[in-house]
């Protein structure tokens, strides 16, 4: 699981251009969006791109982001539980 | 290095247009109001100086990083105008944005095309789309200053300062601004050349109002040279 | 404020090729979105609204047997021949002449031939033809217009920006006529690029409806020809009394919350005419069916005190024609104007916005005396247009 976060918070600074913060930057319990990375609707979407390119997870239902994308746990756990 | 203004620029001595701060951006030289205030022998990555100069002016802003190269360079160009001379004291409503290019968005469109290419390998992406119309950047420079007033992006092979000037002189004259910034925003490949200019209904003082810069009238000869300055 | 007077018009989309045969169609209720399965288009089926291919060949065969010395069909883009077509038939009732030097000719379009950069079309036309200008020369050459054209790319605004642009010009003195023409057609670009932002609706799009599901994606070109001087021909004058543009400053993607910056527009657009929002007989709204463009736009109409009048979106017959959208809608709404008919807001049952909305459920006729045409799009950019009988 550390690795697969670890991996992920790599993923997601690449995806979504945040410049100027690592890995460590980022709290993988926190919330992803709010406060903090300052993410927006794109980047959501963008997230939705990144599960299927890298983890070819198909999110049939964008309402179900919400939860997915909580943190980069929340994350790391539905990529465990859907990869095929 | 000397930034001298062309002797042939038209001061402005009555209560006309002016275009009261500029900037320039050409492959490796940025020039603002004259001065020169970067420049970098060779150039590898066009994206890499719009990014050194983003750094070097100090201009926090972390969405820069997610821009096309286009709207980065219009950003700046922007930043680089508006950090001369303030729009503050205006309305959001009374200040707009006109600007031009010759490309479109074509270098971001070509970015998305790659990206649906192949059908095995098919991930259009929503943060490059988003940037395949050319008056994003526009967005862009509205959002970070808070401008809501009029917007156009216009489309020539080459600079048309005549319909820029026209464009923007109609804009004053039905009143619908009261500060205009306008200019051209081109990426092509490695690259770029942007020209922004703040026009304001302003009488300059003896001295400018920028300490040496002196507001320059606006009109299409002078956004003409402006253009070629470099 | 010198009024600008509309000449004459025509219409391109899936429903036919003149605004006749659009008014036809929409005294019928013919809804022109469908599913389509295209491979070429997108790996699956989309809805879409599509000009008739075969058509649309025939018409421009017959506009280049009117013509000498022209270069054969397969030398003109698809969207080209369909500038071509719609232009050629608004210019043909007016007596505004391309090669005068006192017309000027707009147009508007979102990514132009953007179709060439696929793989299959690179062989057909040369790179250069991808930039807009090259296309502004192809329809200008055509028509021997006198004057460089003014080319406008401004996301969805754009078909407003145009005619608002050519009326200022108009007005200013600067000419005396303008030929205004916006088109956009359907390719695997745009459809990939609204598929990745989840934005495309499953069924036909349903605007200010309460089970909306995004978007559809249409093509079509509009063409509006305006002058300084009114039709000696017409029993009543439309003429352009107002128009603004404004910015949210808020996303680049994502609509105000408040709808305060199209209210500017509209509030900017009316002070401009001399009218109150109780002058406003009809609103063609952008109405493109995503959850919030259409929240946006209510509470927009709303804070103009626009709340009661009648409004419609056509995008439920035609699809979003993007850079053209804002010619074509306007071209449905003038004959909306002249005719004095409110049309039915496809797709519509119940009210699905949280700011009170007059949507069109019938078509009925009404005494029509002015209206407003808005539009918005990405960039936050957002636009009204004032039309006014006379």
């Amino acid at each position: 699981m550390d690795e697969l976060i670890l991996k992920l918070k790599q993923e997601v600074i690449e995806q979504l251009n945040l410049e100027d913060i690592t890995p460590d930057d980022i709290n993988p319990d926190l919330p992803l969006f709010g406060e903090g990375l300052g993410l927006d609707s794109i980047d959501a979407l963008e997230l939705i791109v990144l599960l299927e390119k890298n983890y070819g997870i198909k999110i049939e239902d964008p309402k179900d982001g919400k939860k997915i994308f909580h943190s980069i746990r929340s994350m790391a756990e539905y990529i465990t539980e859907h990869k095929k | 290095m000397a930034g001298a203004m062309p002797p042939s620029f038209i001061r402005n001595n009555k209560m006309e247009r002016s275009i009261t701060s500029y900037s320039l951006l050409h492959d490796n030289k940025v020039i603002v109001n004259g001065r020169i205030i970067f420049y970098q022998e060779n150039i590898i990555k066009f994206a890499d100086f719009l990014k050194t100069v983003f750094k070097q002016e100090q201009l926090a802003y972390p969405k820069f990083y997610k821009m096309d190269t286009l709207s980065k360079l219009g950003f700046l160009a922007a930043e680089l105008v508006l950090k001369e001379k303030s729009i503050e004291g205006y309305r959001p409503e009374a200040v707009g944005v006109v600007l031009s290019n010759s490309s479109s968005s074509l270098d971001t469109d070509v970015a998305h095309n790659e990206t649906i290419r192949d059908r095995a390998s098919y991930f259009p992406s929503p943060s490059v789309f988003v940037y395949t119309l050319p008056n994003i950047v526009i967005g862009e420079v509205c959002i970070k200053n808070k401008i809501k007033g009029e917007n156009a992006f216009l489309i020539s092979e080459t600079f048309n300062g005549r319909l820029l000037c026209e464009y923007v002189n109609e804009l004053f004259n039905n009143e619908r601004v009261e500060a205009c910034l306008c200019g051209w925003v081109e990426v092509m490949g490695n690259s770029c050349q942007a020209m922004v200019a703040l026009v304001e209904k302003l009488a300059p003082g003896p001295d400018g109002i920028n300490g040496s810069f002196k507001p320059l009238l606006f009109n299409e000869q002078n956004l003409n040279l402006l253009m070629k300055h470099n | 404020m010198k009024p600008v007077y509309i000449l004459t018009d025509n219409l391109i989309t899936s429903l036919g090729f003149t605004t006749s045969e659009h008014t036809f169609a929409l005294e019928r209720g013919v809804i022109g979105v469908k599913s389509t399965n295209d491979p070429e288009l997108y790996p699956t089926p989309v809805q879409l609204s599509k000009v008739n291919t075969e058509q649309l060949e025939l018409k421009f065969a017959e506009v280049l047997q009117q013509v000498k010395n022209r270069a054969p069909a397969a030398s003109f883009t698809r969207l080209e021949k369909m500038f071509i077509v719609s232009v050629h038939e608004a210019l043909k009732g007016s007596n505004v002449a391309p090669s005068n030097p006192r017309t000027l000719l707009v147009i508007s379009t979102t990514k132009g031939n953007i179709n060439l950069l696929e793989d299959r079309n690179k062989a057909l036309f040369s790179h250069k033809r991808l930039y807009l200008w090259e296309l502004g020369k192809v329809i200008r050459n055509f028509f021997e217009f006198e004057n460089q054209p003014v080319i406008i790319s401004n996301a969805c605004i754009s078909g407003i920006v145009a005619l608002m642009t050519a009326s200022r010009l108009v007005q200013s003195g600067a000419y005396d006529h303008a030929v205004v023409t916006g088109g956009d057609i359907a390719t695997e670009f745009v459809i990939s690029g609204f598929q990745s932002f989840q934005a495309l609706s499953p069924n036909p799009c349903k605007p200010f409806d309460l089970n909306r599901t995004g978007l559809s994606l249409g093509e079509g070109c509009g063409t509006i020809v305006i002058s300084k001087y009114p039709d000696p021909a017409a029993t009543s004058q439309v003429i352009i009394a107002g128009a603004s543009t404004s910015n949210d400053a808020n996303h680049i993607s994502g609509p105000s919350r408040t709808g305060e910056e199209l209210s500017g527009a509209i509030q900017d657009a009316l002070k401009q005419g001399g009218l109150n929002a109780g002058d406003i007989s009809y609103i063609s709204a952008h109405g493109t069916a995503t959850s919030f463009n259409d929240e946006m736009e209510s509470k927009a109409f709303e804070l103009s005190g626009l709340a009661h009048v009648p409004v419609n979106s056509f995008k439920g017959y035609w699809g979003h024609t993007l850079g053209a959208a804002g010619i074509v809608e306007s071209v449905a709404a003038i004959s909306s104007l002249r005719n004095n008919i409110l049309y039915y807001s496809a797709g519509f049952e119940t009210l699905g916005v949280t700011a009170p909305l007059n949507v069109i459920s019938e078509n009925r006729p009404a005494n029509l005396s002015a209206c407003i045409k808005t539009a918005s799009g990405f960039g936050g950019c957002n636009a009204a247009i004032l039309y006014q009988k006379q």
